[in-house]
């Protein structure tokens, strides 16, 4: 009987087993762990507590503070400076200071600091995200990463796996992201509890690394333990090409697939050729539903970012279908890259300048408001459309306030039309 | 340990942003983040909870954020334990790194708002005051187990690595 990709990655991080399977719990070695600054700070404080000198490995290790800087408040600082100074006192390279900082499941892929085969965890629950690079990846807490630091190791429950078979051409508009809302609309936020979801299929084999993470970034809004894409050319090409530019640590990796006899908890086949647009409603990632069947739901806010779509080919899409238009003037438009690299790239290809022309905002890289942190919250009854990946009560700031989710062509058509709007409809 | 204490009844997915908004996360300060538990689910609830009370929650219990704020919110403001049909994974590993006492079983169906719910946390059974069903939770594996008796994770190391 085979092993699944997630099952291979962890029996060969296992600590003292020979086999694993579904339920199993192991100690595992980990090749990377990651924290920002509202995680991290609790970590530091646990890691010191066990009065240790070293860390387990320097350059193993992240500290991203993407939740709140530029820092929002006095606060918010203090915990950005927690990092850098534990950073700098235990020789860790990888904190990013701002000027050079993006949101982390962005940034660290970029930087070529995580690989192919790894094993990484990260005290922020999108470290799923990783997966899309053919890494088991998935998000802790913040005493996990503490220990992770201390003895680079991790306590894992092995999951089962689902396998998504994503077929067909996907029609103009549809992106990866509304491959993933789909799947999360059928599955439900809990269908996905203590699984691996196995990201497979034709469609898969033509998405570009952008779409890839994009899908990955939401394994977890299905509940799952990680999301996974097997490597192939186009994920080598991403990695060898951010080990050049970047050169990281760590220069080799390992193609790990699925075996033909790998045993599976469910299977669940999506033919895209016809799917339309999703857009996820209020509260719920759960809640897609095709852009069409949205009539006349006004927008006071749209927010392109994030570590779901604050990718290069995400504005790119924005920046298409903005150009030469207008916000509407009853919605704001808050565009936010997710890296320097990107913001840089944006600014050099016009999408930044497209962006403003249209009435819009181009920020610097920050989690912002996707999690009701700063740079765009929403005011009682206010409704807005965001590229982000998580829709709950208050997330992005009243209690009284909504988010549909939606991609980057959907949230830039519904900023000119003022309401929700398939990009055709322009 | 037996552990009694008022029910507090929410009802499925109660999300981590519920549990401890995003704008109280300037801090990490168990206390700070214990007067604003559960605000965006129930603006009241620190008002109407008394030390030893306990959360009874629906399915899929802590879903959302990684942030280990919301167990420990939960517990710096005093609740003896959450009961729910079931936890979102990282809520579930969280409370057991920190030591804040959970409990997945079918009991959480069947209490309500305003009842007495007793615990025997060592058998995992659970019953309403002065009713003589009881309900069992889900035994933990001995993995897990060693790190609650321990008292959370860190100790769990502390005592391992000496």
């Amino acid at each position: 009987m085979g092993y699944t990709i997630t099952e291979k990655i962890l029996l060969s991080h296992a600590k003292g087993v020979k086999k694993i399977a579904p339920k199993d719990f192991i100690m595992a070695n980990i090749d990377f762990c990651l924290g920002n600054d509202i995680t991290a700070p609790i970590s530091i404080r646990e890691f010191r507590g066990l009065g240790r000198k070293k860390v387990f490995n320097q350059k193993r290790i992240a500290l991203v503070p993407d939740h709140f800087l530029p820092a929002k408040d006095v606060q918010s600082a203090n915990q950005a400076l927690t990092l850098k100074k534990f950073a700098a006192e235990f020789g860790i390279d990888n904190y990013f200071e701002l000027g050079e900082m993006g949101v982390e499941h962005a940034l660290l892929p970029e930087r070529g600091l995580i690989l192919p085969g790894d094993l990484v965890i990260g005290a922020d629950s999108h470290t799923c995200t990783h997966g899309a690079l053919g890494a088991f990846a998935t998000g802790v807490g913040s005493t996990d990463l503490a220990f992770a630091m201390a003895f680079g190791e991790v306590w894992l429950k092995v999951p089962g796996t689902i396998k998504l078979v994503y077929k067909g051409k996907p029609k103009k508009w549809v992106t990866g992201k509304d491959l993933i809302l789909h799947a999360i609309a059928d599955l439900g936020v809990d269908g996905g509890h203590e699984m691996a979801l196995e990201i497979t299929g034709d469609a898969i084999d033509n998405l570009q690394m952008d779409e890839r993470f994009s899908m990955c970034n939401m394994a977890i809004e299905a509940g799952a333990k990680n999301g996974i894409i097997a490597p192939d050319k186009i994920t080598e090409r991403y990695v060898k090409e951010a080990i050049r530019r970047y050169k990281p640590p760590r220069k080799s990796y390992k193609i790990v697939k699925s075996d033909a006899d790998a045993v599976y908890a469910d299977v669940r086949e999506y033919n895209v050729s016809k799917l339309e647009p999703v857009v996820a409603a209020p509260h719920l990632p759960s809640n897609g539903r095709p852009v069409s069947e949205y009539k006349d739901v006004r927008v006071n806010q749209v927010v392109i970012g994030s570590c779901t779509n604050g990718r290069s080919s995400d504005l790119k899409l924005a920046a298409q279908v903005l150009k030469g238009k207008k916000v509407n003037p009853g919605t704001r438009l808050v565009v936010i890259p997710a890296t320097q690299a990107i913001y840089k790239e944006a600014v050099s290809e016009g999408y930044a300048e497209t962006f403003i022309n249209a009435g819009g905002t181009f920020c610097t890289p920050s989690c912002g408001p996707c999690l009701g942190g700063h740079m765009g919250i929403l005011a009682e009854g206010e409704v807005a459309v965001a590229t982000t990946n998580r829709n709950f009560v208050g997330r992005m700031g009243h209690p009284k306030s909504y988010v549909y989710l939606s991609n980057p062509a959907v949230a830039a058509a519904s900023a000119v039309k003022g309401k929700i709007a398939h990009p055709a409809e322009l | 340990m037996k552990l009694k204490g008022k029910v507090h009844k929410f009802g499925d997915n109660i999300n981590t942003d519920e549990i401890i908004p995003a704008r109280y996360l300037n801090t990490s300060v168990p206390s700070e983040l214990a007067q604003h538990c559960m605000e965006d689910a129930d603006a009241d609830f620190m008002k109407k909870m008394k030390p030893g009370d306990i959360i009874v929650g629906g399915k899929n219990f802590g879903c959302g954020s990684s942030r280990e704020h919301a167990p420990i919110a939960i517990k710096a403001a005093g609740i003896s334990c959450v009961i729910a049909e079931s936890f979102s994974r990282i809520f579930y590993r969280n409370a057991i790194n920190i030591g804040l006492l959970i409990f997945t079983s079918p009991a959480a169906k069947d209490l309500l708002k305003g009842d007495v719910a007793e615990v025997d946390t060592d058998k995992g059974e659970i019953r309403k005051a002065g009713s003589k069903k009881q309900y069992s939770a889900e035994i933990f594996p001995r993995f897990i187990q060693d790190i609650m008796k321990s008292g959370g994770l860190m100790a769990y190391a502390a005592k391992r690595r000496k």
